[in-house]
């Protein structure tokens, strides 16, 4: 079920079928949140999210699809679990985030950061040799993020790439496992 | 009791960034009488990526690995807290669903029954070795060295699937290193989250988070910052901002130092670090 209400941000649509398959997916208890704001006052990138984690399970509440799934904080959040430890409700807000992170990736939404485009190159290097290579994964992310073509911030990372490599920090080779091809197969399946 | 013997899960990290941790854990495990095997043809446990995208995926990679300790008929030793979690959390979810746990049998092409225990290298040497035992067999204490044990996210939360220490004021580090013969310093942000897997993609957050746990430990006076994760170590070893750098140490190369491994293979964990930790050991006569 669809309403449509005034909000600040003018006419939103509050879907609640949103809600429900959220509550399902993620099986957390979001209805026992009363606002007490535990998980926002500890979380230790709320400084940096659009909306804090608050205030992301009462938009859920009230079915605000578009702005919780278009938010950046589903994808600052960085899985710390020190909201739901400390939750006076048991409230499990990462597999909360996780869901809506998934939800996301799956409606192909413009996603409001590039770490969702840092998991992809992540898993990518996963699904073609079986373990990261870390020297890979780094200059793969930054060519497709355009952080490569940051001139602003190359010097300085350049300075840390040569660094890193002087002290030996990154394997220049790929491991070789036998069993990339069955990693493969489980992508594939997925 | 029997001879300590695990499956030696490393994880990625340790073939690259955090290769002096690999080997310290190692030289250290030799040391205790730990037998480490380190599992043949193991792969990525996909890591936050994983869980932040895919159910499934998140579950059936590390799956793999725990299929094949299982058939070893072994228990998995971990040593990077972040793959220590996703195998806890896997073992979690498999143990209470018997549906899920099939469906990823037939994803992984192997059986799994969950039977593995999973336990983290630093709980391996301070709980089942011990510390009574680890004391007896310091060569070099650490004396005078005021440490901060950085616990990070992972090993301590969430407390239910970890099981590993207190999740807000974790103590079996501090402990440790009070045992070989360090100071280990009250501190304010032992379990403060270094900004993980923003690494690359929000650096701008991961100097912020990191800058604040350095000071927080350079005001408690401590002199290096010890963790027992490659990612943490990543992110504080590379992402400290300002002239005056505090080193950070793998737990396992310090307990290396106490216990004696020879001064060649010590000097070469050392000089990997950016932010490089021989002023502060020299001060103390330690190197």
């Amino acid at each position: 079920m669809t309403i449509r209400v005034a909000t600040q941000k003018g006419k939103e649509e509050c879907d609640l079928a949103f809600a429900r398959e959220v509550k399902e997916k993620s099986q957390s208890h979001l209805e026992r949140c009363y606002q007490c704001q535990a998980c926002s006052s500890g979380c230790p990138v709320a400084f940096a999210m659009d909306y804090t984690p608050h205030q992301i399970i009462k938009m859920v509440q009230l079915g605000l699809k578009d702005r919780v799934l278009d938010s950046s904080t589903i994808w600052l959040c960085a899985s710390c679990e020190t909201c739901a430890t400390r939750c006076p409700n048991d409230i499990d807000i990462v597999p909360l985030m996780d869901t809506l992170r998934r939800m996301t990736i799956r409606q192909d939404r413009l996603r409001a950061t590039n770490v969702p485009l840092f998991h992809a190159v992540f898993l990518n290097s996963v699904k073609s040799g079986g373990r990261v290579h870390e020297l890979a994964l780094i200059v793969w992310y930054m060519l497709m993020s355009g952080d490569l073509f940051d001139f602003k911030n190359l010097l300085g990372n350049m300075t840390l790439g040569i660094k890193m490599f002087l002290r030996g920090k990154l394997a220049i080779l790929p491991a070789k496992i036998k069993g990339a091809a069955e990693v493969k197969r489980i992508f594939k399946q997925i | 009791m029997g001879k300590i013997k695990y499956s030696y899960y490393p994880g990625c990290s340790l073939e690259s960034t955090a290769k002096e941790y690999d080997q310290s854990v190692r030289a250290v495990a030799k040391i205790l009488d730990v037998e480490l095997v380190e599992l043949d043809d193991w792969s990525c446990c996909g890591a936050s990526s994983g869980h932040c995208t895919n159910q499934m995926l998140s579950l059936a990679l590390p799956a793999r690995n725990l299929a094949m300790v299982e058939k070893e008929g072994l228990d998995m030793a971990v040593a990077c807290a972040a793959c220590f979690l996703r195998f806890k959390q896997t073992n979690h979810e498999l143990r209470a669903d018997d549906e899920l746990r099939q469906e990823v049998e037939k994803l992984i092409g192997m059986p799994y029954k969950g039977k593995v225990e999973v336990r983290h290298v630093l709980d391996i040497f301070s709980r089942e070795v011990g510390l009574e035992a680890i004391q007896k067999r310091v060569k070099k204490p650490l004396k005078g060295l005021k440490l901060a044990a950085y616990y990070g996210c992972y090993l301590v939360r969430p407390p239910e699937i970890t099981q590993f220490d207190d999740p807000e004021n974790p103590r079996l580090m501090d402990d440790l290193l009070n045992t070989i013969g360090a100071e280990a310093v009250e501190w304010s942000h032992k379990v403060e989250c270094c900004g993980g897997n923003l690494l690359l993609s929000r650096t701008d957050i991961v100097i912020k988070l990191v800058h604040d746990i350095c000071q927080a430990a350079s005001d408690a006076g401590a002199e290096a910052i010890v963790t027992a994760c490659p990612l943490c170590m990543a992110n504080l070893d590379t992402r400290q901002t300002g002239r005056q750098l505090i080193p950070i140490l793998h737990f396992s190369e310090l307990m290396g130092l106490a216990l004696g491994v020879d001064s060649n293979s010590t000097s070469a964990w050392w000089k990997r670090h950016i932010a490089s930790p021989r002023g502060a050991l020299k001060a103390h006569n330690l190197i």
